[in-house]
């Protein structure tokens, strides 16, 4: 049986090289409502977080008055402000400098 | 010998979830989250509803005007249906994890809404005022913190 001769796609060149560079950070801001223990547990349960380091995020938030989350490129940083939104969290986004 | 006593909302051996809380207690869960769902229809750009639905882009209004027509409508959706399960089963004794998950979502949204109306402050915890609805706030705060703690495991 013949074997197809493997076809050499051409990627695009990547032209927006600044827009990859600098990675979207997602902060959380602090609110006199939402529970500590609430917070808490909402980044175990969208980021995956450790209690430990889930409960560190959430002590910044409360002492400094922020603390970011979550970076990455911009795409993801929009999905994880919405799923924050979602749980009632003060989150926004704002491309590293 | 003691009983062993659960709290009022936890998980039982079999992955649901238990809710014991008084009628007066769940006939708040049944009425606060449908007069919220109807208010926001109502007038979603109202000040007492900016803790819901705050900006994702705060200094740069074109990105979040873009960003607020992609995902606006599905967040009050997303919203809504969890304040429409907890009013649906405010009355139930078993809830189901996902049920139990929207129930924490709403009770969030709710203190929010509330919350934000009493211009609830972080030092009022040392001199809390008792009016009727302030009281209302610290029954859904309590019954929040008995969610989290079923939750993470904790109940």
């Amino acid at each position: 049986m013949p074997t197809a001769a493997p076809v050499e796609i051409k990627r695009p060149e990547t032209t927006e090289v600044t827009g990859l560079a600098r990675p979207w950070k997602v902060i959380v801001w602090n609110d006199p409502i939402n529970l500590m223990s609430y917070v808490t547990f909402v980044f175990q349960k969208l980021f995956g977080y450790s209690k430990q380091k889930a409960q560190k995020l959430m002590l910044d938030v409360h002492t400094k008055g922020k603390a970011v989350v979550s970076s990455g490129p911009r795409e993801k940083a929009e999905l994880d402000v919405f799923r924050l939104h979602e749980h009632g969290l003060w989150a926004t986004m704002e491309q590293d400098t | 010998m003691t009983l062993r006593r659960h709290p009022p909302v936890w998980r039982d051996k079999d992955g649901s979830y238990r809710v014991d809380l008084g009628a007066e207690d769940r006939a708040l869960l049944r009425e606060l989250p449908m007069q919220l769902r109807q208010a926001v229809a109502a007038n979603p750009k109202d000040e007492a509803f900016r803790r819901l639905f705050p900006p994702a882009y705060a200094d740069d209004p074109r990105a979040e005007a873009e960003y607020r027509s992609l995902v606006g409508q599905e967040l009050s959706e997303s919203k809504a249906q969890a304040l429409e399960t907890l009013a649906k089963t405010a009355d139930a004794k078993e809830l189901t994890q996902e049920e139990l998950d929207a129930w924490l979502r709403a009770l969030n949204d709710v203190r929010l809404w509330l919350g934000t109306v009493l211009d609830v402050s972080e030092d009022e915890q040392d001199n809390e005022p008792e009016d009727p609805p302030h009281i209302l706030y610290y029954v859904l705060t309590w019954v929040q913190s008995l969610v989290i703690d079923a939750l993470s495991g904790d109940g």
